[in-house]
């Protein structure tokens, strides 16, 4: 039922809006209106259609006919990206649509290349307004840099301030957060208000639903393509808002404390210069640790270490009571160690292969058949097990994952893994974009996993994450390991204030 | 490290040593090599790969690929010189125009080809290249024309020196080279075009999203180099004086190599001119020697693929990803 706008103070209306993909209904009649200058939040579980609405509204895609678009009144539908922009309306891609190879300032600036007619290019203007964009984002990233070699935050922030360049009225941003630190979502958080203060409409996705409850004044709730509702934010709460998504509630309880059998991994004063210093760690089967600390901290290069990916200078790796030495990963694939990257974007997975082809790419000697050639009987089997236990949403198994959801392509990395059947299971930032269904599905997972005596290390910068999810938590900060809480002998907020201090 | 160096690539600076070092060897090796004659003589012939180079570039930039384009040259050829006859002579202002007229619309079919219905390049670009070659071996029956404008065959000497070895001169096809060159130069780093060329051909999606043609810049792309051919044709047919229909057969490969060598990606977003010049300096330079050390012709091919291995194998990443490892053991050694 489309809202009525009868005082027309709506900067966006739509009304009626579908869209399907094949056998995929993304966008079922759907109603959706932002005012001039607020923020709204758009939340929903994974693959309920948040990037194709905003893909619809910037003119990526075309909705079905039938639909109705309006801007300040006036009809838009059919629009162009081109048009989009030139109305105003600014992007953040969930996955960045930058130019890897191009540099910094020209990423942020590109706007001004744009265009059929040809024009010549103005480095330094390009240069003075990506430098000003920059610091009005309060970041200094060197500008001549290609953004192919920023870390992933950085990228992020890149994209920001591209979407800040031109002369926007309405910003979508597309789960801008995901990868950033507290400090840096904290600035972005800032930059929301401002923008929204000089009038300019923020529709911001996110799965962290604290944030969308922070900062938006109108949340709208989508599932399965379908409107649920918009709601005010006053007054709402992180359940209520989590039934509305998702239809059913959760509740959280610390791990039941355990006794630790014998250790799996134990490190001995492990230590690579500039990365991490002096670690002594253990794991045993059926245990699961947490480790945290803020961005930057150590945590990604010592799992990286741990998976063979790059050797430590000084100290020991025991594995099973014996000295583990590896040179490659595929040393740690053999011993039984299975690493779920944080960028799973760029290096998780082969985004034009299909779903299918992915999840068996860890496993391929076991879906040989005879011959050694691939048999498509056992790939379908695995693949289909996989998937339905960690309900990913898809098509088919032989669509390529580019058309997932990206909460549903971090699901199709994990059971890639997990098809592994490994002993150590590394997660690094398990859940960065996946919504809270899908965060409870993958935890109830990892929960089974440890049971079957799997020894799990799970690396996250979300607190409650590893509080709820942990038998212990090691804090690390500045490359070294500070402090270990066991989650069923403290708090919560014990644990925030000291990562947070 | 001077100004001048610090702006100019890994590739390109590790492909200047290789240039200087052969040319080092070379000189002390034959007395034959570094003398004006030669070496002019060498940058004459070279002018028309360096057209071709400096085109193709501009497809490979843009995420394509395309091996008609020597092919679709001799096709240019071919018909603008019967054009030509046909018109009674004509002369050099018509010439170059019919060769880039007719160069850009054969550039434009594979352009039309694989942005309409969506086929790879390298696929679509084997085709034509067959269908060209195709159509001109069975229109021409294999048979050359040696029949040319008088204005066309007569060689034009832009500065001309005596040595000792006799006149060494620079004709009109360097000119012409130096031109496209300095447009195409233009264009990728100067024009607002060249630069949504390097966005589609580093993340085709990503400029889609911004509102960038891609259809336009499919056309600019292989226009572009179609253009490039048909000059490139036109100055082959100055330099060699008649028109062999298979003349520039299997120079596409020799291109390509020499444009990858230089850091061209395949898969787009990234190359440059400087590298490509370059890279091609370095082919056509190992070819010359060859040459003067009475090496057969046959034992280039084989080199050219080995130099193509090296430099691929030794690419700026590898070169980063050594230097990396230098610096870390420093710091180790340093610590301990
Ligand atoms: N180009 C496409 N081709 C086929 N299916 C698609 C395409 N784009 C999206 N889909 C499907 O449409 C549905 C909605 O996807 P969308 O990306 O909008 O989800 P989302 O709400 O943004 O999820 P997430 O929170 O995980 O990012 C998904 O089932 C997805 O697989
Ligand atoms: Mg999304």
């Amino acid at each position: 039922m489309p809202e009525p706008d009868p005082q027309g103070v709506s900067l966006l209306r739509l009304a009626h809006v579908s869209k399907r993909f094949g056998g995929v209904q993304a966008l079922d009649d759907i109603a959706f209106d932002v005012r001039p200058g607020e923020v709204l939040c758009l939340a929903g579980e994974n693959g309920c259609g948040k990037s194709t609405l905003i893909k619809v509204i910037s003119g990526v895609h075309r909705p079905e006919p039938g639909a109705v678009m309006e801007w300040d009144g006036r009809d838009i539908s059919g629009l162009t990206p081109s048009e989009a922009r030139a109305l105003g309306i600014q992007v953040i891609w969930q996955d960045q649509a930058l130019f890897p190879e191009m540099s910094v300032a020209e990423n942020i600036a590109f706007e001004r290349n744009l265009g059929a007619r040809p024009r010549l290019v103005d480095r330094k203007s390009m240069r003075a307004e990506a430098a000003a964009v920059l610091a009005r984002l309060g970041v200094d990233i060197p500008l001549s840099m290609p953004v192919g070699r920023l870390s992933i935050a950085n990228r992020q922030l890149v994209a920001i301030a591209r979407a800040l360049v031109a002369e926007a009225r309405l910003v979508f941003m597309d789960e801008p957060t995901a990868s950033l630190s507290q400090r840096e979502t904290d600035a972005l958080i800032a930059i929301v208000h401002r923008l929204s203060a000089q009038g300019i409409a923020v529709v911001f996705v996110s799965h962290r639903l604290k944030e969308v409850l922070e900062i938006c004044t109108r949340v709208t709730v989508l599932r399965d393509g379908r409107l649920v509702g918009t709601y005010p934010t006053a007054g709402m709460t992180q359940a209520r808002l989590t039934e509305l998504m998702t239809g059913a509630s959760f509740d959280y309880a610390p791990r039941p404390e355990t006794r630790p059998a014998a250790p799996l991994l134990e490190l001995r004063g492990l230590t690579r210069h500039g990365e991490y210093h002096d670690i002594d760690l253990t794991i045993a089967p059926g245990e699961i640790v947490g480790l945290t600390g803020r961005l930057g901290s150590g945590r990604t290069e010592l799992a990286l270490s741990l998976f063979g990916m790059t050797r430590p200078d000084a100290g020991t790796i025991m594995w099973q009571g014996q000295p583990l030495r590896m040179r490659h990963n595929r040393d740690a694939i053999r011993m039984g160690i299975a690493y779920v990257s944080e960028d799973r974007l760029s290096l998780g997975l082969v985004q034009p292969q299909s779903i299918a082809d992915n999840t068996v790419v860890t496993v391929l000697d076991r879906v040989l058949g005879r011959l050694g050639l691939i048999s498509p009987a056992r790939k379908s089997g695995l693949v289909r097990d996989w998937l339905t236990q960690l309900r990913v949403k898809i098509g088919q198994p032989t669509d390529a994952v580019s058309t997932l959801s990206g909460g549903n392509q971090q699901r199709v990395v994990l059971a890639k893994w997990l098809a592994t059947a490994p002993k150590l299971l590394i997660l690094d930032s398990p859940t960065v974009g996946v919504d809270v269904g899908a965060r409870a599905g993958i935890f109830a997972i990892v929960d089974e996993l440890a049971r079957q005596g799997l020894a799990i290390l799970l690396i996250s910068d979300e607190a409650p994450e590893v509080f709820f999810n942990a038998d212990r938590i090691l804090h690390m900060r500045e490359g070294r390991l500070i402090e270990e809480f066991t989650p069923a002998r403290s708090t919560l907020a014990e644990l925030e204030e000291a990562v947070h201090a | 490290m001077p100004e001048i160096l610090r702006s100019v690539g890994a590739t390109e600076r590790w492909l200047m040593v290789v240039i200087v070092v052969i040319c080092l060897g070379l000189s002390l090796a034959t007395d034959t090599f570094l003398t004006l004659v030669n070496l002019f003589d060498l940058l004459n012939y070279s002018a028309v790969n360096l057209i071709f180079a400096a085109g193709l570039l501009v497809v490979l930039i843009a995420g394509g690929i395309d091996i008609s384009f020597a092919v679709a040259a001799s096709v240019v050829q071919y018909l603008v010189v019967t054009i030509l006859m046909q018109i009674g002579g004509g002369n050099w202002a018509i010439g170059l125009l019919l060769a880039g007229l007719i160069g850009f619309s054969l550039g434009a079919i594979n352009a039309a080809l694989i942005y309409h219905f969506r086929l790879v390049s390298i696929v679509v670009t084997i085709a034509t290249f067959n269908l060209f070659f195709g159509l001109l071996m069975f229109f021409t029956g294999g048979v050359s024309i040696y029949a040319l404008p008088g204005w066309l065959s007569r060689r034009i000497i832009l500065f001309e020196h005596e040595t000792a070895s006799g006149w060494a001169e620079i004709t009109l096809p360097v000119l012409v080279m130096v031109v496209m060159l300095a447009a195409t130069w233009f264009m990728l780093r100067r024009l607002n075009l060249g630069r949504q060329l390097f966005a589609m051909g580093d993340n085709p999606e990503g400029a889609r999203r911004l509102g960038i043609n891609l259809g336009a810049m499919h056309y600019l792309a292989y226009g572009w180099l179609g253009l490039c051919a048909g000059i490139a044709g036109l100055m082959q047919v100055h330099y060699a004086r008649e028109v062999v229909p298979n003349a520039l057969y299997g120079r596409e490969l020799e291109v390509l190599a020499a444009v990858v060598l230089g850091g061209a990606r395949l898969g787009g977003g990234r190359g440059t001119l400087l590298g490509a010049v370059l890279g091609l300096a370095l082919v056509s330079i190992t070819q010359n020697g060859l040459n003067l050390l009475g090496v057969s012709p046959f034992a280039f091919r084989m080199i050219v693929g080995l130099i193509i291995l090296i430099a691929i194998s030794m690419s700026s990443e590898t070169l980063r990803g050594l230097t990396e490892g230098l610096r870390r053991r420093r710091i180790r050694e340093a610590q301990s």
